[in-house]
């Protein structure tokens, strides 16, 4: 077996997206190095924060992933990492700091309460803060363990090798409504907030 | 306001008191009372309503009219030196029937005291309201904001009665509540519309921001300090 011929330029099909070989390969040199410096802007409320923070520390040592410069400024960081829950009085300030990260831009929903509300189905928390900003990754876990992060972080970086630089989609700010400042319809919100399992039986208090 | 300041010795006022410990065997009813009720039935009255000792701690019940005053002198005799308000808070039971409580906790530490103090509010009043302590101890000011904001409580005399967990144009009512649900009063989209308009910036007064108003009351050495130039929080 083997190759009985080099083949021509003619034989050669580009396939899939019809990029040509110096896109693709650009598309990798630029993905590499987004992927393996992502700046995360942790934005911790609540125990997440502590994992979090275990996560960073020496023993699960974030910065093997290029993550060891935290960055408390979201003007120059690459991931939000919600940590934690996020209470309704919180929920402009986290929307502000997601708008003043410059593009790129990638969002972790860490744990249970800031992907879903988590057990805190009441008045003052946000049922997920995929109502407020976009997430890319959510880590599930009441907190997750610094594996599960890592884990999500990774899946992260296989998203940043995966996109390419010709897709301007990709980046587009998503403009909420400014009217109602919602980037997502009210009756979807309503529909995300449902609540689910042992949470539909439960009595609404008095009258 | 005077600058000098005394350390509070824990005790002090009371040294025969046996140092505090875990106690063990309290019954759930009945016990000595704090000996501040019995100075107090004496000094005022009939205004102490009901006197309960419960796991040891004394719970009294006051009229709603002398509070301030009982609270005042609790503060100011010298042989009761309440100078510590611990707490502020509200009770509402599930029975509809028994009113709302206004629940103070007082701390002498000088004689080593607790004490509980409770004002009822009867139930279908108007304008839930109690006199503010503020005027008697400085530290009730975010208490009775926080008692307020949860229950709708009023607090007669109180300098700057505004919300201070939920934000200032929270509109649903008071969280806890019997009759508030759970998961508030509007849907979720229309909450998050409502959050997601307040300015986050907007929230903060000109006085929360700024210690410029307060400089007078500062210590003499800080203001010395400022006055030179130094920055805080460097």
């Amino acid at each position: 077996m083997g190759l009985s011929r080099r083949p021509d330029a003619a034989s050669v099909q580009v396939t899939g997206g019809g990029e040509p070989w110096v896109t693709t390969r650009l598309d990798f040199v630029v993905n590499w190095a987004r992927a393996n410096s992502l700046w995360p802007m942790p934005f911790g409320t609540a125990c997440c924060a502590i994992e979090f923070m275990a996560t960073a520390a020496s023993r699960y040592d974030l910065a093997r992933f290029g993550m060891e410069r935290q960055s408390f400024s979201p003007r120059q960081a690459d991931v939000l990492i919600c940590a934690g829950r996020v209470p309704f009085k919180l929920a402009p300030v986290l929307r502000r700091i997601w708008q003043q990260m410059p593009q790129p831009k990638w969002c972790i929903s860490m744990g249970a309460c800031a992907s879903s509300g988590g057990m805190f189905d009441n008045y003052a928390v946000v049922q997920g803060i995929d109502t407020i900003i976009p997430v890319d990754v959510y880590v599930p876990g009441c907190p997750p363990r610094p594996e599960g992060l890592m884990y999500g972080i990774l899946m992260l970086q296989q998203k940043v090798k995966n996109e390419r630089a010709a897709d301007k989609s990709l980046r587009n700010e998503m403009e909420p409504d400014p009217r109602s400042q919602l980037y997502i319809p009210p009756s979807v919100i309503d529909e995300l907030s449902e609540p689910f399992g042992n949470s539909v039986h439960q009595t609404r208090s008095g009258l | 306001m005077s600058t000098s300041f005394t350390p509070v010795v824990v005790g002090s006022a009371a040294p025969d008191t046996p140092a505090p410990a875990t106690p063990r065997g309290v019954a759930h009813r009945g016990g000595s009372a704090n000996p501040s009720v019995a100075a107090l039935q004496q000094r005022f009255g009939n205004a102490v309503q009901q006197v309960d000792v419960v796991w040891g701690e004394t719970n009294i019940v006051v009229g709603h009219d002398q509070l301030l005053e009982i609270v005042r002198w609790l503060h100011d005799d010298p042989g009761q030196r309440y100078d510590y308000l611990s707490d502020v808070t509200a009770v509402e039971y599930r029975d509809p029937e028994r009113p709302l409580e206004v629940v103070w906790h007082l701390r002498s530490l000088p004689f080593r005291r607790f004490l509980r103090l409770k004002v009822r509010l009867a139930r279908g009043a108007a304008v839930l309201e109690v006199p503010s302590v503020w005027s008697v101890y400085k530290g009730a000011d975010w208490l009775e904001r926080e008692c307020f904001d949860m229950f709708g409580i009023r607090f007669a005399g109180h300098p700057d009665l505004r919300r201070i967990l939920m934000w200032e144009q929270y509109k649903e009512g008071f969280p806890l509540r019997k009759d508030f649900p759970l998961r508030g009063r509007f849907s979720r989209s229309e909450q998050l519309r409502q959050a997601l308009a307040a300015n986050p910036e907007a929230r903060y007064s000109k006085e929360e921001l700024s210690i410029a108003d307060a400089f007078e009351d500062l210590p003499d050495d800080m203001r010395r300090r400022l006055t030179a130039g130094e920055k805080t929080g460097e």
